[in-house]
């Protein structure tokens, strides 16, 4: 019985075989906690961003094998006049909206960052188009906006102003777009916003008064850059958002009035999924992908010797 | 304040409210005219919608639209279409992320890192650089036109890992030594520590992942064809098709499409506030 004993702990002290090893070390285990990530994360992001690129440098209707054709979608895209303008039309759109949406909600929460009666409501009443679906947006401003029947064009006319045509007239649209996306992405920024605000320790706001500087002082000089890195992180995302626009324009105008919201992304559906080829969309969305990574990266260089981060 | 450097007090009447309602006031108009105009068309017939100038304030509600809109389109598949996409995508990510996550907080294994730096770096490509290959490799997964389809790209994101294994590692990992001095697996410290401390991540992360799928349209738009298969956003979108001259009708169905995310808002709305504000924080 003993000495049964005594063998089996011998047993135990001996280094165990290789492959024991293997099994008990977390080598096996770590690959195992990952494995179902990693393989919906190959199939449906690594494999795609390769496959895009082969696709990109392909004339591919989506239905055949295509066949390479080197870089001639990039070269067809560079000539093209139609995604040139769409190019445009995202650039326009981009820089509007940014700044509107970004600069509207600093304003908005630091209306909202106070405790006076009714502030659940106002906060309620800012949050609440967030959860709206861009779809339903969609449907409703078309209908606000509407040039005869649209409630927009009646109180343009109760406060004597000309009537518009909104999404139907070619030099307003894209700018009716912007209204529209700004409307419902506006509680997005101002919960950012707000988060940060309640961040900013009450002694800094409280030192300023005492410096005597004003109200106005204060923000500008204390709040603002104390906001810093929540206006960067906004300016970034929104950026990025706008230049993958795309929801809002399929359900308003599909592009129109005259292609004059046809954006980057409703061309790459139009040509991948309505013309069916796949190549040239392929190709557009790696133009729009480098886009965004240099727009995203001056960004943030700007960003980083501009803004300060106090922690 | 000292008393001295205290700034005279401006002579005149202080408004008997708080200045700001006076411009936060007009602001919550304008973002809640949309949807209160949303409401009224909704309730007006044909008829009242299709004047000028508006009807305002129609003088009987016409609730009968509502049971119209649905019954054009199977609404009722919308919604179960909706809710086996969202609630599914919002298990897949919860599981699959937390595992991955907690490998990568944790855990020390071979090609650890290198790993974390390819998925990280799929967060840098933009949703539309994956889309025709992912349709592709849908298609030959003969998942087209089905919830499946909708649902098989969407079980794990990328940002899910990331977000969960930043708060794995602020977790004390005392409690996890204990345990595993104690002999719990790997897989037990997971479920019975970890998650447990992690309930503020994971609703954020599901939270996040359920209004993306429920919202989502772009993805069912191109993944699904017949009626029975689309999910809410993209059956709303069929019915602008279907009704783009009855209004009533259409808004009907609009306002329908945005009760249960509106609910699950107002219920749990500190809720989807954190979860907002914690992706703004986190990046």
């Amino acid at each position: 019985m003993t000495a049964r004993a005594e063998r089996s702990r011998a047993v135990r002290l001996e280094r165990p075989p290789v492959w024991r090893r293997i099994l008990w070390s977390e080598h096996l285990a770590g690959w195992a906690f990952v494995m179902p990530a990693f393989i919906l994360i190959a199939i449906f992001a690594l494999i795609p961003i390769g496959w895009s690129l082969i696709l990109s440098l392909q004339n591919n209707n989506l239905l055949s094998p295509g066949h390479y054709i080197g870089l001639a979608n990039y070269k067809a895209l560079a000539k093209d006049p139609q995604f040139r303008s769409a190019v445009g039309h995202s650039l326009v759109y981009t820089v509007l909206f940014v700044p509107i949406s970004v600069a509207g909600a600093l304003g908005l929460a630091v209306a909202l960052n106070r405790k006076i009666r009714g502030i659940r409501f106002y906060r309620l009443a800012v949050f609440v188009p967030l959860v709206t679906s861009t779809v339903a947006t969609g449907i409703v401003f078309l209908w606000l906006l509407d040039p005869t029947f649209g409630l927009v064009n009646y109180i343009l006319h109760a406060l004597g102003l000309p009537q518009q045509q909104f999404l139907q007239d070619p030099n307003e649209a894209l700018y009716c777009i912007v209204a529209m996306t700004v409307w419902s992405w506006l509680g997005f920024d101002v919960i950012i916003y707000l988060a940060a605000l309640q961040g900013i320790p009450e002694e800094l706001l409280e030192a300023s008064e005492i410096d005597g500087a004003s109200k106005w002082t204060t923000f500008r000089s204390v709040v603002v850059p104390l906001l810093g890195p929540a206006t960067l992180f906004l300016v970034v995302w929104s950026t990025i958002n706008a230049l993958q626009l795309f929801d809002e324009i399929y359900v308003t105008t599909r592009g129109g009035p005259l292609g004059s919201t046809t954006v980057i992304v409703y061309y790459l559906y139009e040509q991948a999924f309505q013309f069916f080829n796949g190549g040239y969309g392929a190709a557009v969305a790696y133009v729009l992908f480098l886009g965004i990574l240099v727009v995203t990266l001056m960004q943030l260089w700007i960003g980083r010797r501009r803004v300060y981060y106090s922690s | 304040m000292l008393p001295l450097d205290a700034p005279p007090k401006k002579p005149g009447r202080k408004l008997p409210f708080s200045p700001w309602h006076l411009f936060l006031m007009p602001m919550a108009a304008i973002m809640l005219l949309p949807l209160v105009w949303m409401v009224v068309v909704s309730l007006e017939t044909a008829q009242q919608a299709h004047s000028y100038p508006p009807v305002l304030i129609p003088s009987s509600l016409h609730f009968s639209n509502y049971p119209a809109a649905w019954n054009t389109l199977p609404f009722g598949d919308f919604f179960v279409n909706s809710a086996i996409y969202a609630l599914t995508t919002v298990a897949g990510n919860l599981l699959f992320c937390s595992l991955a996550a907690y490998a990568f907080a944790r855990m020390r294994f071979a090609g650890k890192n290198m790993l974390f730096v390819v998925f990280l770096a799929t967060l840098m490509v933009p949703y539309q650089v994956l889309l025709i290959p992912t349709f592709l490799i849908v298609k030959r997964l003969g998942m087209v036109d089905s919830v499946g389809g909708l649902i098989a790209p969407n079980l794990c994101s990328a940002f899910g890992v990331f977000m969960l294994r930043q708060f794995f590692r602020t977790l004390p990992i005392e409690l996890e030594e204990a345990a595993r001095i104690d002999g719990t697996s790997r897989l037990g410290i997971l479920f019975k520590i970890v998650l447990p401390l992690s309930l503020p991540a994971l609703a954020t992360l599901g939270i996040i992942q359920f209004m993306w799928s429920w919202n989502d349209f772009l993805w069912p738009l191109i993944i699904i064809d017949s009626t029975n298969h689309a999910p809410v956003q993209l059956g709303l979108s069929m019915l602008q098709g279907a009704h783009s001259t009855e209004w009533n009708l259409l808004m009907a169905g609009t306002v329908m499409s945005q009760i249960p995310m509106l609910v699950i808002f107002l219920f749990a709305q500190r809720w989807f506030i954190r979860s907002i504000a914690f992706t703004g924080i986190n990046q």
